[in-house]
């Protein structure tokens, strides 16, 4: 399954990753190595076989479904690139 | 002063103690060790005002006779650790600024015991890339230089700033961690142990995600020994990481025993790779007959499907990096890049904040989840996973440690590989199987190449096997006993 500059682009786009023109051509080609290389893994035999869900045998835990921390705004809002009235601030979206 | 630079970490943990140093003294010699290595590029941050706030404090601590195994002891952090108010970046373009408002767990545990912070440590970027040539903050040399030789070597990666700052006395050890190697390769690389523990087995609370199911965290120092001091303190339960497992947390030191008559230790066939260097099977050889000498049975084993570890890794590891990084997109910390609109700001900031190999995986990660894809390509790997996962179930049946080269060579030239992600890839093929399966692997430091550059052996234990597996690295150490240090080329070369 090879891909082409579009499918990049598209990718891309999905990754909200800016790519110019120069960097789509040689990222197809990049890309295209790597995927023929994984695809090897068509030639092993998973029938029946479950896909690993957890690395190590555990349940995951439960506690009480009740709030046990936070309230920290100001912390949170301090490595904000731009940070208003106690919000996060970002480009208008609404006109 | 140089001397105090030369402990290992038991070594000025007993001087601590017995009250022949101070942390405060040690501290400063290992400040200015990194001063007059600053060529190196080790640090990208240096916290030499807190390193000796902290160093006063564990020698009160040492006073008042609540000392533990790491109190005093200078070390550094590796930049993907959470660290409040200090530089944490995983040397990454898109953290720009970012002082983390709260502390990591394994950091926090580690000071909790009166470790003493030297500064944050250089890496890849997002602890993608196996030569530390993938940082925003340039790349890191190796201590360690071919024999006769003035070019500069790669100390590995991604933790290479944390192997060389080791490896060059300039921190008695350093946090790692290991996704596919980043712990193991550089400790191979740089003549030093490197432990990555069993998935689980530390918290990955304050560490910044790069792969959730394999990240670890885990030490670099130049002894078993150390390697087992620092785990201990590293190693718990935490309720803040749902995946860390609640079992209690043992001495590993005193797991070292120096006894390992009656064990089997498995040799995978499989690791037999196609053009593999004499010098390195050699070497595995070596360390085959080292542990029989010391009484082990030698197991034949295999492994079946280790060659499609790496490609499993390839689409596994990317498609979780490009979910977890995700989350960088100028709003919430870090860079940010002007736009015509919220989509364009994403877009530019992403662009200029995240390197090429950064890019290259967030796009095949993006690529084998996305619609119509997800089925050929990341539940099939996660199925291969499966398999390698089973292959050491069976394994070990028939042994209780694993013994493999760790590295498929010795550090090769600065920049001989950068342009070609598919060659640098290949370094992690014998780290990457144990990754994928969650369990805990350790380098040792074992031999000299014929240029003169250190090789490691690896071992691989069973899941929270990691006192077996100390106590077996212990014994590899000892036969192999190398004592070799790189050449001073750098700063006051005096």
């Amino acid at each position: 399954m090879s891909i082409d500059k579009d499918t990049v682009a598209k990718i891309a786009n999905l990754a909200r990753i800016e790519v110019s023109e120069k960097e789509l051509e040689s990222t197809v080609g990049e890309l295209n190595n790597i995927l023929d290389w994984v695809e090897q893994l068509s030639e092993v035999d998973t029938d029946g076989v479950e896909a690993m869900t957890s690395v190590v045998e555990a349940s995951l835990p439960r506690r009480e479904d009740k709030v046990t921390d936070g309230g920290y705004r100001d912390s949170v809002l301090k490595n904000a690139p731009q940070a208003e009235h106690g919000f996060f601030a970002v480009p208008k979206v609404i006109e | 002063m140089t001397e105090l630079t030369k402990f290992t970490l038991s070594e000025a943990r007993n001087a601590l103690h017995k009250g022949d140093i101070s942390s405060r003294e040690l501290t400063e010699a290992h400040l200015n060790a990194m001063e007059d290595a600053k060529e190196l590029n080790c640090f990208v941050a240096v916290t030499a005002e807190k390193a000796m706030e902290m160093a006063d404090n564990a020698d009160a601590m040492i006073k008042a006779g609540n000392a533990k195994g790491m109190t005093g002891i200078p070390i550094g952090m590796k930049d993907l650790y959470c660290t409040k108010g200090v530089h944490s970046q995983t040397c990454s373009h898109i953290l720009d600024g970012f002082k983390p408002e709260y502390e990591s767990t394994v950091s926090q545990n580690l000071w909790d015991d009166g470790a003493v912070m030297l500064g944050k440590t250089n890496m890849d970027e997002f602890a993608m890339g196996s030569s530390n040539e993938n940082s925003y903050y340039g790349p890191v040399k190796n201590p360690w230089r071919a024999a006769g030789s003035d070019k500069d070597t790669v100390p590995g990666g991604s933790s290479g700033g944390s192997a060389a700052a080791v490896a060059a006395d300039i921190a008695i050890a350093t946090t790692g961690t290991d996704t596919g190697g980043s712990i193991r390769q550089p400790a191979s690389f740089a003549g030093l142990v490197g432990l990555k523990p069993t998935y689980g087995r530390c918290s990955r609370w304050g560490m910044i995600a790069f792969a959730s199911s394999l990240d670890q965290a885990g030490p670099l120092t130049k002894t078993v020994r150390d390697a087992a001091i620092m785990m201990e303190s590293m190693a718990g339960y935490d309720p803040k990481d749902s995946t860390s497992i609640n079992i209690p947390v043992p001495n590993y030191e005193a797991a070292l025993k120096g006894d390992i008559r009656g064990l089997k230790v498995g040799v995978p066939s499989e690791y037999r790779v196609d053009g593999m260097p004499q010098e390195i099977e050699n070497l595995w050889q070596k360390g085959i007959d080292w542990l029989k000498d010391a009484g082990a049975e030698i197991v034949d084993i295999s492994l079946p499907h280790t060659k499609y570890a790496l490609p499993t890794y390839y689409i596994v590891a990317p498609a979780e990096c490009s979910s977890n990084l995700a989350r960088y997109d100028g709003v919430k910390y870090g860079l940010r890049v002007a736009g015509s609109s919220l989509d364009d700001m994403y877009k530019k900031t992403r662009a200029a904040g995240f390197g090429d190999e950064v890019k290259r995986r967030i796009l095949i990660g993006t690529y084998v989840l996305s619609a119509g894809y997800y089925d050929a390509y990341y539940l099939k790997a996660q199925k291969v996973r499966t398999l390698i996962a089973n292959d050491f179930k069976a394994a070990y049946e028939k042994c209780d440690v694993i013994l493999t080269p760790t590295a498929p060579s010795a550090a090769f030239a600065l920049g001989d590989k950068v342009d070609d992600p598919l060659a640098m890839y290949l370094n992690d093929v014998f780290t990457v199987p144990a990754s994928l399966a969650g369990l805990p692997g350790i380098s040792v430091p074992a031999g000299l190449s014929a240029e003169g550059l250190p090789l490691g052996l690896q071992l691989l234990g069973q899941a929270f096997g990691e006192e077996q597996l100390l106590n077996v690295a212990d014994v590899l150490e000892t036969a192999a006993g190398f004592k070799h240090k790189p050449a001073k080329w750098w700063g006051d070369a005096s």
